[in-house]
């Protein structure tokens, strides 16, 4: 099917572009490492106080920043494509008979595979650091972030084509992100926050997200708590991907 | 594959576009009419705004006209623009490749989106290259090109998979005088010796000059003028006739004798200068000498200059391209 094909085509290109200059790679990780390292050790103290949810500190911590990872890396994708569209790359491709839709999902898909083989270098960080999960429990972990990862890159390049100014898309992307992950109870579990607050991150669907993954961590998998949080990731990529085809799609419009 | 080899390979009736803007719209291209034969090279003329780029990338699928059909090889832009897109090349005003990315690898990725091998890729990625005179590029980063290197490559691949029609948007646009001239020549051999249709947009007297067999002049938004360069600058303003005369006496007989050529203007005199236009110039000069001569008039200096397409511009729209 030509969709699969093009699909390949354009995330082998981008995959082969971002290989090339591993340094994004690498500061995209850096940060949340530098949270495990600098931020960790003080959770440990207070994980035992009174409000924390279940589970050690690690087992609280590292999914809010496998949470943080996924979205702030994702929605930061959107810069790439600004730059591809003042190249020509992007119309050049667009005057090509290749599915709209492979054109953003190969981009999609290669922001998800580095997405991953950033998470497993965090995971395999906090082993050092002593967070304790079972194996099955890292897949799992992966596969949602993996769906939170693409979302925020569907969104991402959307909100990038929409604008294409990074002058615009910059503040657009800090506005958006930043109260997603602070009412995503990412460094702190939003079980200690005021009700008002508590209510507030409800609304927040990312928030659920970090709430199954700590689940999955304790290895209670057959939750409700991760039903929810895997049906909302699954229609978050769902919504996310038909809007980031359409962006791609009203470029010819 | 469609009938293409008898019929035009560009044929738009009526096309329109207008674009939403903050205080009602804007009329971009307001109803173009146009035919291009296969194997034509063809020039569209006009300044900055005047609709050329909106209505290039109406006819390559990349915006949707407000109103208008168009037949694009033998595909109708609105019905098949799949059909459309696989059989036209097209090169953008703003280039094609990100400076990081390998040149071989970038022609390949595109023609792979084409539905061509990697193999095949490679072999007419080459191929073409050598024939632009790009040989060695291929494993180079395309940011480390000159500014005439990249806009070929870009030309690369428009080309990749042999499209029977290229659309090239401002082609020279910011390159200097030598890699124009060496594009121009470029272009040229592309049709003459692939047979590839081209339809260009400029707003580069020269370039439309030297380049196009046929040009078709835009202005706000319409086709306000096309023929052959030939063709446009004989039609509108003729060739100007400049007599200098040793005196000024014979100002009248001289006038009365250019006047009387087929198809002349009225003769303006200026002091020992007559000057008119003719509609061609050349054939009528040695006429001209002999009944001058006849008549005794003693004349110092004759001119005639060929309108250029600056001149067929400024008639048919009052204002110079340049402005």
């Amino acid at each position: 099917m030509t969709f699969f094909k093009d699909t390949w085509i354009v995330f082998s290109r981008a995959m082969r572009l971002s290989l090339q200059n591993p340094l994004w790679v690498i500061i995209g990780i850096s940060q949340p490492i530098l949270y495990l390292a600098l931020f960790g050790p003080l959770l440990q103290a207070i994980a035992g106080a009174p409000g924390f949810p279940p589970g050690d500190a690690w087992q609280i911590f590292v999914p809010g920043l496998l949470v943080q990872l996924g979205v702030f890396g994702g929605f930061f994708v959107g810069f790439g494509i600004i730059a591809e569209w003042r190249a020509g790359v992007i119309e050049r491709m667009l005057v090509s008979p290749a599915s709209r839709t492979a054109l953003i999902a190969g981009r999609v898909l290669r922001d998800v595979i580095v997405l991953i083989v950033q998470a497993i270098i965090l995971v395999v960080c906090a082993m050092f650091f002593g967070l304790s999960v079972p194996f099955i429990a890292i897949v799992l972990g992966l596969i949602i972030i993996a769906m939170l990862g693409a979302s925020a890159s569907f969104f991402s390049y959307a909100m990038a084509l929409a604008v294409k100014s990074e002058d615009a898309f910059a503040p657009i992307v800090n506005s958006i992100a930043l109260p997603i992950l602070l009412l995503s109870g990412i460094l702190l579990p939003m079980s200690l926050a005021p009700v008002w607050l508590q209510t507030l991150s409800d609304i927040n669907p990312f928030k659920h997200v970090v709430t199954a993954i700590r689940a999955v961590f304790r290895n209670e998998i057959v939750t409700g708590e991760v039903g929810l949080g895997v049906g909302i990731a699954i229609a978050l990529v769902l919504i996310a991907a038909f809007v980031g085809t359409r962006s791609f799609a009203n470029q010819t419009k | 594959m469609p009938a293409i080899a008898d019929g035009p390979i560009i044929e738009a009736r009526g096309l329109k576009r207008t674009f939403k803007i903050r205080k009602g719209t804007v009329e971009a291209v307001k109803g173009i009419d146009l035919t291009v034969q296969p194997g034509e090279i063809v020039g569209f003329l006009g300044p900055n705004g005047a609709g050329k780029t909106t209505t290039l990338r109406m006819l390559c699928t990349l915006l949707a006209p407000t109103d208008g059909t168009a037949t694009v090889v033998g595909c109708d832009l609105r019905d098949d623009p799949v059909g459309v897109r696989r059989r036209i090349g097209y090169v953008a005003q703003s280039g094609t490749t990100t400076g990081e990315a390998v040149a071989g690898q970038e022609i390949v990725s595109q023609a792979q989106l084409y539905g061509i091998d990697r193999k095949t890729a490679t072999e007419r990625g080459k191929a073409l290259l050598k024939s632009l005179d790009l040989d060695g590029i291929w494993d180079r980063k395309c940011g480390s090109l000159s500014g005439g290197q990249r806009r070929r490559l870009d030309i690369v691949m428009g080309l990749v998979h042999e499209p029977k029609l290229v659309f090239l948007d401002e082609p020279t646009t910011g390159l200097d005088p030598q890699a124009r001239a060496n594009l121009w020549h470029h272009i040229r051999d592309l049709r003459d010796r692939l047979g590839t249709t081209i339809f260009l947009t400029t707003h580069y007297m020269d370039e439309a000059d030297s380049l196009s067999d046929r040009i078709l002049i835009v202005d706000g938004g319409k086709v306000v003028a096309q023929g052959t360069p030939q063709e446009l600058k004989q039609r509108v303003s003729g060739d100007a006739i400049t007599l200098t005369l040793r005196g000024r006496k014979d100002t009248a007989q001289a006038s009365e004798i250019i006047g009387g050529f087929e198809g002349a203007d009225t003769p303006n005199v200026d002091g020992n200068v007559v000057r008119a236009h003719l509609p061609d110039g050349s054939t009528a000069l040695p006429q001209l000498l002999r009944a001058l001569d006849k008549a005794g008039v003693d004349a110092i200096g004759l001119e005639v200059a060929r309108p250029t397409l600056d001149d067929v511009f400024l008639t048919l729209t009052g204002r110079s391209l340049r402005d």
